[in-house]
């Protein structure tokens, strides 16, 4: 058999791998929309689920899903952004941050079940969160983090080193020349890996159903005072989250409707990542031109 | 003959085990041009790169003997590397613009230092960018970026970055060797109106540049300093033979 042949096969085979992944990826796609989107209305979008009866909605849930997606954002960006930062552009290469580093991608693929257990045994229990959108966030924190550090740090990567040499020549410190010098610079790569990381916690189930709980009390809409139980912003209340809720309605739901909602549930979820991943790479590309166009 | 601004004394410089400068002695008056030239490898951009201690930025290097600016010793525990960058600005073998606008790249290094005076900051753009020789290719586009410039006016936007700071010695390291012929002459030019002003070192592989733009000249090889004298008397006259072979091509 000749290069020329066998080059012809392996592209062959090739293109065969590649479009079966992508049917597969339109299969399941197309399932879930073709299943669910007949579902969705603004009632269910809005409406609180019901346990027995026919017609609940997803809008706790979806609330839920937000609110704890940004408030497990809040806590794990600055340290996840702290953590890349040192790790690339202050640490030496030596025994403690290849031992930070092998840490992180151990716990990037830890899978999500033990870090809600974890959440479960620590913040839930011992410090007595209870099932609450704290715990949720603490734990999805948890599950984020090693992600999102590797994500800024792959961004810091992509700024070159003459950046770096241009700023410390110009007479700016180290600290002076990562804030404002290569954190403009790497902020669009930064803002397309948070959206993306967005996605995953947004979709994540396993590590919410020990912590943030599987209830979804209803909540008065008009009451904004965190402190009030049944207040949407009250991180202390148990939150069952949309990917949750889909599993719950699966595994024990008696709605009469319950597969319907399950269907909408997805396709709402489905939705929504798809919605984070092309917002991510829109704005990373709209603040790419604004910032280096001034 | 006026003062002299930097010396260096017996410097040595290793990169792990290796001895990549072996015991340089050379000084620099105020003002004019000196061109270090020499062959790849022979140390000449390392030699550039201790001057305002770029060096520091790679592991493993070694640095031992003097090197004074202005009697202040650079590599002494209490130097500021901060500061001495200020004083000693260098411009880089690829242009490095930072990804903003013409203008924010020519005020960073004042506006981080606090500078909020806007018509100062307007001043000193356009006395900068006229010095750098490419103000009127730019004037009109300020606030456009600066990576949508051509190579040659981009590495003079990064040379304008390095006036604004005002420094007294400006290091440039090949700073025309990423660029096409008529963008080199420009910058060139550039320098030849700047050596009144400044102290400028300039590293280059361009024989031709370094005997058109240079008052001295340090001729380099593997880690030592052969020769440095008159512009004119290295290449007409160079006293010694590597000096020489190496002018007329006949390695390196």
């Amino acid at each position: 058999m000749n290069s020329k042949t066998q080059n012809k096969m392996a592209i062959g085979a090739l293109y065969g791998i590649a479009g079966f992944v992508v049917l597969i990826l339109l299969a399941l796609l197309g399932y879930i929309l073709i299943s669910g989107t007949p579902q969705l209305s603004w009632h269910f979008l809005t409406a609180p689920a019901k346990a027995f009866l026919k017609g609940g909605g997803v809008g706790v849930q979806l609330f839920n899903s937000f609110y704890l997606l940004f408030l497990a954002m809040l806590i794990s960006f600055p340290i996840a952004l702290g953590a890349a930062i040192y790790l690339y552009e202050y640490a030496k290469n030596n025994w403690l941050t290849t031992t930070i580093r092998t840490a992180i991608e151990i716990l990037s693929s830890l899978p999500s079940v033990v870090v809600g257990l974890f959440g479960f045994l620590f913040f839930v229990v011992k410090l007595r969160l209870g099932f609450s959108i704290l715990s949720g966030a603490f734990a999805l924190t948890f599950f984020n983090l090693p992600l999102l550090t590797r994500s800024i740090e792959d961004s810091l990567r992509t700024i070159s080193e003459t950046q770096r040499e241009g700023g410390l020549a110009l007479g700016l410190s180290r600290w002076e020349t990562v804030t404002k010098v290569i954190l403009p610079a790497a902020v669009p790569s930064i803002l397309t890996g948070v959206i993306l990381s967005a996605g995953r916690v947004f979709g994540e189930a396993a590590a919410l159903i020990y912590t943030a709980g599987q209830s979804a009390p209803a909540l008065n809409f008009m009451d904004w005072n965190p402190f009030n139980i049944s207040s949407p912003l009250n991180p202390m209340r148990p939150a069952e989250t949309l990917a949750v809720h889909i599993w719950k309605i699966n595994s024990e739901g008696i709605m009469p409707d319950a597969k319907a909602i399950s269907s909408g549930s997805s396709a709402v979820l489905v939705l929504a990542i798809l919605i984070f991943n092309f917002a991510a790479r829109y704005l990373g590309k709209r603040l790419y031109k604004r910032l280096t166009s001034a | 003959m006026s003062e002299e601004i930097l010396t260096t004394q017996d410097l040595h410089l290793y990169y792990g085990d290796k001895e990549a400068l072996k015991g340089i002695n050379l000084d620099f008056t105020e003002k004019g041009i000196t061109a270090l030239i020499g062959p790849s490898g022979c140390g000449k951009s390392t030699y550039l790169r201790t001057l305002n201690r770029m060096n520091d930025l790679i592991p493993n290097v070694t640095i031992t003997g003097t090197i004074k600016f202005k009697d202040q010793d650079l590599y002494s525990p209490s130097a500021d590397t901060v500061q001495i960058r200020k004083e000693i600005g260098m411009v880089f073998q690829q242009p490095n613009p930072f990804p903003f606008s013409i203008y924010d790249n020519v005020i960073y290094g004042l506006r981080i230092a606090g500078e909020k005076d806007k018509e100062k900051l307007d001043a000193v753009v356009e006395k900068s960018l006229r010095q750098a020789a490419v103000w009127d290719e730019v004037k009109d586009h300020l606030h456009e970026s600066a990576l949508a410039l051509s190579g040659g006016q981009q590495q003079r936007v990064c040379i304008a970055r390095v006036l604004a700071v005002s420094p007294e010695i400006i290091l440039l390291d090949e700073p025309t060797s990423a660029l096409d012929p008529v963008s080199s002459s420009q910058i060139e030019a550039t320098l030849l109106n700047l050596r009144h002003d400044y102290t400028i070192i300039i590293v280059t592989h361009n024989l031709q540049q370094a005997s058109r733009i240079a008052d001295r000249t340090a001729f380099f090889m593997n880690g030592e300093l052969v020769e440095v004298d008159q512009t004119k008397n290295i290449f007409m006259n160079p006293a010694k033979k590597q000096t020489e072979d190496y002018i007329s091509g006949r390695f390196g």
